[in-house]
């Protein structure tokens, strides 16, 4: 994998995320953030990839991550979100939500805003530590948290209020949130349920419930389809994924056995969701692609004729929106491919943007592809 | 400095800071561990996760059958740690020249470069010697390029003669000259002989000599080692005839040259400034006496040299007696004095591990038990354990190491700190894929207990399931009817009406569920199916004892309805329960402060009793009479 560049950076890294590319730029995604976890003095840091072509800072090789900047975080980063161009909002293991501005002038990293006690445990006589913030989303100016106290949180970025708090919204741990539409969100939790919640409705219950069939394997990770919003993937904590249908049943319309151990996310490409990407604790990225080649169609869309080229066209279509919902064995319009040659240590997130690919490992390494679809 | 208490989560890079100066000329100096020092134990993690990246690719790999195959593949994990060595070092340099310390510090961190820098120099060493096991021939060149690579005051020397403007009449001319020369750098030194040539055509003749010799001079490994030895004698008697002619007399610097070609120790010995080091003057004086010398005859040049070198003033130094044990073939030596000198377990650890690969340690089993090997490989696992987040690479040291390894797991993976549950998941996945079934049972109750306190129910419930701990399943359950019973409601519903095949881990659990499926027919009015599961969860037993009071009161309102639900066997059976209940009651406590209890025992028994009025009289009636 000559495209992909490592580099070592002696914290263990939790998230990954690339800076979103403004309205509809054209050129890849040049910076991305990171957390690290499980050290005394965690961090967020910015990096740079340098174009291709240019030498770094010292002649270093081109294409490897340069730090730009870097702040200390107090708790591990749990999950971690672009608020916008300048800001990343920051979940950590203490219960706190941080939001961070990058100054691009002197390259420097500040707390803009914390939300101190986004998450508790209610009784703090009782209360046996405290209770982790485990997954954050946002929607500029909206940033919705989950945590391990069941509770979901939802802020405004100039607030110093929660808008909204529903409390005890899960009995379980809540492992992650995304966005369903701008006043709905997705959560998952440790008993293998998918919930959707209203924001518009005012009763503290959940629009939908959601649940796996068979064992209730805790779902960790969750990501809705970028166009098609019915489509929804989860992941697992047995490393299996599953796609589900939000218009039609409760349960999952397919479980896919992916991983060996728990998968930590996935993620569907934001500009081609026939690709989708999910990383596990067994130290494998999967590239999951139901993009069919043209060529592989029947015979009789090859005549030519305006006739064919609707029907073409309508094929594709329900190729792209059935590739994912399919119930048949999909292996054969299905293409696995792990990503990672040589897997040792966990790889505990990734973030696809246009054409590239970042990754970070529990063996303190970030990888960076930016010839994704080479 | 100001002392500060040793810290065991430090203990790895306290060991690197070792107590002792091994590797530098002067006292002993004492460093104590400080926090602050982040950049240095920053660069050494780098060395930890790559190390540790090789390390599991070498357990991992498979063995290639052809020798040489082999052994070319163990040559290139030796290199991959080499430069994974040399890329810390290159990083703790740039990163002692970017920040600001102060001089003490300073010091102290180009201390630990030259620490660095001589692990490389064993390493490259033992690679040589002993995994590529270099035979006679190939091992002088192999020597000469660790030498080159190792003595680096060379090149600043060469870059500033070179760039000067009369690079011939630069008063370091000669030195460069003869440190090619030392270095068997042939071409080098003749290129820039030409220069002085050009500049003292008086000396042209002489020079043309001298520059002919040297190229002829034998050097390769591309003939068998007879015609080596019979081309490279003809030379030396070449050489010999023009010294002995007087050739070189009017240009000392020249005839000093000729005379370190043909060997000539003292004259070798007169550049001592230019080598620095005894090693150095041992391979150059191989390369002029005995360019075919045998491995196992290292030994015997490698004392002398150092004799030689050293003379009388100075004594070996750790570094020294490490390289002499490797010339002397003495691999537990070299370990030993290394473990020693060096007070870390990095190096010992992977160097030895390489080495049984290369099956050239004898597995004489140490008092305890294990080998060398496993011995060093456990205590780095147990190093790294030590530290706050460097313990996930000690969970595949040990897994290599077949005798200990797995009791050494066990014991350490219990003590890290589970501050989160993702950290707590990743412990349990390291624990199940090794079938610590014990390990996994007690992270889980752990984790369910916390999330008990916290009133987490779901959680609680969620981690039982893991371990499949149906005692504590129980718990949680009976948790849920308490609150159910103080409350009159369910708490949790979306746990309780979620269980799924989960239900069956325990008998409370299976109760709890299905008492609330009970509670969800009564809501949707399906009272017959209601009652059924009613009367079910009594009469199989599902149900607790104590609770039966609170099933029976359940029935209550079921009993009351305008339509007859329960039937007549139905009600005998809920009668039975009853009057079991009470007559147990009996026996054990007085009514006097249960009130309640009376009047609900009192309602139920009417109740009971007219509910089989109604249902003998509805049973007895024939249709459509």
């Amino acid at each position: 994998m000559e495209e992909v560049c490592a580099r070592f950076v002696s914290q263990k890294i939790s998230k990954a995320r690339w800076r979103p590319l403004p309205g509809a730029a054209l050129q890849p995604p040049d910076l991305f953030a990171t957390g690290s976890w499980d050290n005394e003095d965690n961090r967020v840091s910015v990096w740079s990839v340098g174009d291709a072509g240019s030498a770094g800072l010292n002649g270093e090789y081109q294409g490897e991550p340069q730090l730009l900047c870097d702040i200390r975080h107090d708790g591990d980063v749990m999950d971690m979100q672009f608020l916008d161009q300048e800001r990343i909002v920051v979940a950590s293991s203490t219960g706190s939500v941080t939001v961070f501005r990058h100054h691009q002038n002197n390259q420097t990293l500040s707390a803009n805003h914390r939300w101190e006690n986004a998450h508790y445990h209610a009784d703090q006589y009782t209360a046996c530590g405290g209770a982790a913030c485990t997954g954050v989303i946002c929607n500029n100016p909206e940033i919705v948290t989950v945590g391990e106290d069941g509770r979901i949180n939802l802020f405004r970025a100039d607030q110093k209020e929660a808008v909204r708090t529903i409390d005890n919204a899960d009995s379980s741990t809540l492992h992650a949130v995304t966005f369903l539409r701008t006043t709905e969100i997705l959560t998952v939790n440790s008993i293998g349920q998918l919930k959707i919640w209203d924001f518009r409705q005012q009763r503290n219950e959940p629009a939908q419930i959601f649940s796996l069939t068979g064992d209730r394997v805790p779902l960790h990770c969750v990501d809705r389809h970028p166009s098609q919003q019915h489509i929804v993937a989860t992941g697992g904590q047995d490393g299996m994924l599953s796609i589900w249908d939000i218009r039609q049943g409760t349960m999952p319309v397919s479980l896919l056995n992916a991983h060996e151990a728990e998968m930590w996310e996935v993620h569907f490409h934001p500009s081609n969701p026939d690709h989708l990407f999910t990383c596990s604790e067994d130290g494998s990225l999967w590239h999951w692609d139901t993009s069919t080649d043209v060529s592989e169609k029947p015979s009789f869309l090859h005549q030519g004729g305006r006739s064919t080229a609707y029907i073409s066209h309508s094929t594709i279509n329900q190729s792209v929106v059935s590739a994912w919902l399919s119930n048949d064995p999909t292996k054969d319009r299905m293409e696995i491919t792990n990503l990672i040659p040589n897997q040792t240590l966990s790889v505990n997130t990734l973030d696809v943007l246009g054409p590239c690919l970042v990754y970070g490992t529990d063996a303190e390494a970030i990888y960076v592809n930016r010839q994704l679809f080479a | 400095g100001v002392p500060t208490p040793f810290n065991p989560s430090h203990s790895v890079s306290a060991g690197f800071c070792s107590r002792k100066h091994p590797m530098a000329t002067g006292a002993a100096c004492v460093f104590v561990v400080r926090r602050d020092q982040d950049i240095y134990m920053e660069t050494l993690r780098k060395l930890f996760n790559e190390s540790h990246g090789i390390f599991v690719g070498l357990q991992r790999c498979e063995e290639e059958r052809a020798a040489r195959a082999r052994n070319a593949q163990l040559v290139q994990v030796s290199k991959n740690y080499r430069s994974v060595i040399r890329a810390c070092m290159e990083d703790m340099h740039q990163a002692a020249s970017k920040s600001v310390l102060s001089g003490q510090r300073f010091s102290a961190f180009f201390f630990q470069v030259s620490i660095l820098s001589a692990m490389e120099l064993i390493w490259n060493l033992c690679e040589i010697l002993f995994v590529e096991a270099a035979p006679a021939g190939p091992l002088l060149l192999r020597l000469l390029d660790w030498v080159q690579l190792h003595i680096c005051d060379v090149d600043n020397m060469v870059r500033e003669v070179l760039s000067s403007e009369n690079p011939s009449k630069h008063k370091l001319f000669w030195n460069v000259v003869d440190i090619f020369v030392l270095q068997g750098r042939m071409d080098e030194a003749r290129h820039l002989l030409s220069k002085e040539a050009i500049a003292n055509p008086t000396s042209m003749k002489m020079y043309k000599i001298l520059d002919d010799l040297m190229k002829k001079m034998p050097l390769g490994n591309t003939q068998t080692l007879t015609e080596m030895e019979l081309k490279w004698q003809h030379w030396h008697e070449e050489c010999q005839r023009y010294l002995q002619d007087g050739t070189f007399a009017s240009n000392s610097h020249m005839e000093s040259i000729c005379k370190i070609l043909l060997g000539d120790e003292n004259a070798i010995l007169e550049k001592k400034e230019l080598m620095t080091t005894w090693y150095h003057f041992l391979v150059t004086r191989l390369l002029y006496s005995h360019p075919t010398v045998k491995p196992m005859e290292l030994r015997f040049y490698a004392q002398s040299s150092m004799d030689m070198f050293l003379g009388e003033e100075s004594s070996p130094e750790p570094l020294d007696t490490i390289l002499m044990a490797a010339f002397e073939f003495e691999l537990h030596q070299v370990i030993k004095e290394c473990s020693v000198a060096l007070s870390n377990w990095w190096f010992v650890a992977h160097l030895t591990d390489l080495l049984d690969h290369c099956k050239l340690l004898q597995s004489h089993n140490l008092y305890f038990g294990s080998n060398m090997r496993e011995f060093l490989l456990l205590e780095y696992a147990s190093g790294l354990f030590s530290h706050h987040s460097l313990w996930q690479l000690g969970v595949d040291y040990f897994d290599h190491c077949p005798e200990y390894g797995r009791v050494y797991l066990e014991l350490h993976i219990e003590r890290i700190p589970l501050n989160t549950e993702q950290k707590a998941l990743k412990v349990l996945r390291i624990c199940e894929q090794r079938q610590m079934h014990e390990q996994v049972r007690s992270i889980c109750k752990i984790m369910a207990m916390k999330a008990l306190r916290n009133n987490r129910l779901g959680s609680a419930l969620s981690w039982s399931i893991r371990a499949k701990d149906a005692a504590f399943a129980t718990l949680i359950s009976d948790r849920f009817l308490k609150d159910y019973c103080e409350r009159g409601c369910f708490s949790d519903l979306d746990l309780i009406d979620n269980l799924g095949p989960s239900m069956l881990l325990s008998d409370r659990l299976t109760f709890l569920g299905k008492y609330r499926e009970f509670h969800r027919l009564y809501g949707e009015k399906r009272f017959s199916e209601a009652a059924r599961l009613l009367l079910m969860l009594m009469t199989a037993h599902i149900a607790p004892c104590s609770f039966w009071m609170t099933l029976l009161t359940d029935a209550l309102p079921l009993l009351e309805q305008k339509e007859v639900i329960f039937s007549a066997e139905q009600t005998y059976e809920l009668m039975r329960c009853l009057e079991d209940l009470t007559a147990g009651k009996l026996d054990r406590q007085k009514f006097q402060d249960d009130d309640v209890e009376t009047m609900k025992v009192e309602m139920l028994r009417l109740a009971l009793a007219r509910n089989l009025a109604r249902v003998i009289v509805k049973e007895g009636t024939l249709e459509g009479s």
